[in-house]
């Protein structure tokens, strides 16, 4: 990218933040937590994944989207397909009336694997169709949408149907899907056993791995001019429309991308806590997921990292002592940040630790270039793409 | 009205050609069957009062809203059945009323965005801020006063800046036919002075059409002036005959 001779597409202290997360992610943590608590921080690192893309898809592009949940399964499912379908060698299911095929198959009296699972015999197949099947799901959600110009709320409740229909077809289709128990008893990858504390371990740094990269993709676009034409569209779309730009396929990219990103995360949700469910499809999963970038802050790519694993974290402690009123807290949260401070972790970073900070910097901080968070007159209608 | 009858073939000589024109919101004409020319490098203003469909007329020549009858020709292409940005690619901009402006932007990069360059997805993924780019914006922000705010967030400027940064925004895509919604309204008398100054530079080499309340910019500026009223055209000529006619003083300008 920098050998086009762009200018380097992260700021001074972008490169600080990415660098103190890897840190983070990759030092301390596995330092400090045990293999159990590591495995939970490697769970929730699959969701920051969806909130990454929501940052650029919401924050940015001001396309609040409620059912990223379906991307971040269809990414699981994939996966788990693979997964499945290696478990599943005649000789682990010889007891079964038709062995070779998934166990929850031949519950289900089907005697033959169905031909979409065919593909995922092969893992080149499944990792490509782990990036591209959502995307293309999200094209054409995105290009019917968009091009019909809905947006805002009526975009946020088509996707929620979508949550809630892509669960049903799962949860109905039981014989080809495993149903509401989802897709479980996953045991190796090409042969690797990832269900050991070594694998587990592995698993995790690939997926910080992911994310890292994941995050630096983020960054590039939107330092790029197309990041700032995704801000110009979510604050006045026609203008963009009539500076000449389609701003319709500008929706469907971030859309997609936002899917692709979400997919990841799925994937590695499959293989690190080993299966994949209806669970994390629908409407609640997605909206919760919306929340963390909230907290974290939309506008904010690491914010939403941060926020990601500390509602985690803070679900993980709260459910465990009052796990009913979770759901209430989650709520409570998500009504606190939009009110008193809409642009979550991150900017409350950014109003009351950066200015300290900015001498450190050699006053790097200050630079308005690139996208400052919104003024809070913004702030409060993320969802109002005009 | 007043316009003179016209065959199509002899439409190559004009940039705009709009004949019949009507758009109907609920059965409410706000723009009745209209037609009117604009030459090459002319400056036509369209007055009228509130209501009387000015907007919507550009509105209808920029793709915004869609014509019921009638057809916009611009250098030949028929506008009527094209999309937004391929009108604005074909050379037609347009201001709005409203200063339309990125506020969370920089003035830079306002202007950056406009430039006619990278405006497919991949195309604005590998768009670099090159020399010419960064020439062009400085050139642009000299132009309209602003070359001193371009690294400054666009929502800080005063009213009258962003409508010159949108007027720039325009600028910097070289339109041959720029169309400006009311762009003094709402300015301070030595703004509005300074905007006639930028007018006066700006349309060299171009079509404009302005609307405009303000008569004394008006007079300045206009070379043929069409007066709306109801969605129809009242009264269409250079400034000192539409002054005198009866019809304008009536329902416009005696007011
Ligand atoms: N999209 C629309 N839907 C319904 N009515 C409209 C629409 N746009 C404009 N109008 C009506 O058309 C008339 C002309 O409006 P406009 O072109 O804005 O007038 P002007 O710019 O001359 O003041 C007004 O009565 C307005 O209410
Ligand atoms: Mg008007």
């Amino acid at each position: 990218m920098t050998k086009t001779g762009r200018t380097f597409f992260l700021r001074p202290q972008d490169m600080i933040g990415i660098a103190i997360l890897a840190i983070l992610l990759l030092v301390v943590l596995p330092l400090t937590l045990d293999n159990f608590r590591l495995q939970f921080v490697g769970k929730y690192l699959t969701y920051a994944f969806v909130a990454l893309g929501l940052v650029l898809c919401w924050g940015y592009a001001g396309i609040l989207s409620l059912g990223q949940g379906v991307f971040f399964g269809l990414g699981g499912y994939c996966m788990a397909m693979f997964l499945k379908l290696e478990a599943s060698s005649v000789e682990n299911t010889k007891i079964q009336t038709t062995p070779g095929i998934p166990d929850f198959m031949d519950w289900n009296q089907i005697t033959q694997l169905p031909w979409f699972w065919e593909p995922f015999h092969h893992l080149g197949f499944t990792i490509i169709a782990v990036l591209v099947v959502p995307a293309i799901f999200a094209f054409v959600v995105g290009f019917a949408m968009f091009k019909r110009r809905v947006g805002g709320v009526y975009f946020a409740i088509i996707t929620q149907a979508l949550a809630a229909i892509l669960t049903i077809l799962i949860v109905g289709q039981q014989g080809y899907t495993g149903g509401i128990n989802g897709i479980t008893d996953l045991r190796t990858l090409n042969g690797w056993d990832i269900r050991t504390d070594s694998a587990k371990t592995i698993l995790y740094f690939v997926c910080v791995g992911l994310l890292l990269a994941s995050i630096l993709l983020a960054y590039f676009v939107k330092s790029s001019k197309l990041g700032r034409i995704l801000v110009a569209m979510r604050d006045k779309e026609d203008r963009v429309r009539f500076s000449g730009y389609d701003v319709s396929n500008f929706k469907v990219f971030v859309f997609c991308l936002a899917a692709s990103l979400s997919a990841i995360g799925g994937a590695m949700f499959t293989l690190q806590v080993g299966f994949m469910s209806p669970s994390f499809v629908g409407i609640v999963p997605s909206i919760e997921m919306v929340i963390y970038t909230a907290v974290g802050g939309r506008l904010s790519i690491l914010g939403a990292i941060y926020g990601t694993l500390l509602v985690n974290w803070a679900k993980t402690s709260f459910s465990e002592s009052f796990p009913e009123l979770w759901l209430f807290g989650l709520g409570g949260l998500f009504i606190a940040v939009v009110l008193t401070f809409p642009n979550g972790i991150a900017g409350l970073y950014q109003t009351y630790v950066a200015p300290r900070l900015g001498p450190l910097f050699g006053g790097a901080a200050k630079r308005s270039d690139a996208t400052p968070p919104a003024p809070p007159s913004s702030g409060h209608a993320p969802a109002a793409a005009e | 009205m007043n316009t003179p009858v016209i065959t199509d073939t002899m439409n190559k000589d004009f940039v705009l050609a709009v004949e019949g024109l009507t758009v109907s919101f609920d059965g409410f004409k706000a723009v009745n069957d209209l037609s009117f020319y604009v030459d090459e490098n002319e400056i036509r203003v369209i007055i009228g009062p509130n209501g009387a469909g000015k907007t919507t007329v550009l509105d209808l020549i920029c793709g915004r809203t869609k014509a019921t009858t009638g057809s916009i020709k611009f250098k030949d292409q028929e506008l009527t059945r094209m999309k937004e940005h391929e009108i604005v690619r074909a050379g037609v901009g347009r201001k709005f009323q409203n200063p339309s402006i990125y506020e969370d932007l920089t003035v830079f990069e306002n202007l950056e965005i406009s430039y006619p360059k990278g405006r497919s997805v991949v195309g604005a993924l590998t768009f670099r801020r090159d020399a010419p780019v960064k020439e062009r914006v400085q050139e642009i922000a000299e132009m309209i006063f602003l070359a001193d705010q371009l690294d400054q967030r666009a929502e800080y400027l005063s009213h009258g800046q962003k409508q010159w940064l949108e007027i720039g925004m325009l600028l910097i895509q070289d339109p041959e036919l720029l169309m400006l919604d009311e762009p003094v309204a709402g300015m301070s008398v030595s703004e509005r002075k300074k905007t006639a100054e930028l007018l006066h530079t700006i349309i060299k080499n171009r079509s404009v059409i302005v609307i405009e309340h303000d008569m004394k910019f008006v007079e300045d500026i206009a070379h043929k002036v069409t007066v709306l009223h109801q969605g129809k055209i009242l009264s269409e000529g250079p400034m000192a005959k539409v002054q005198a006619d009866p019809k304008v003083i009536e329902v416009y300008l005696g007011h």
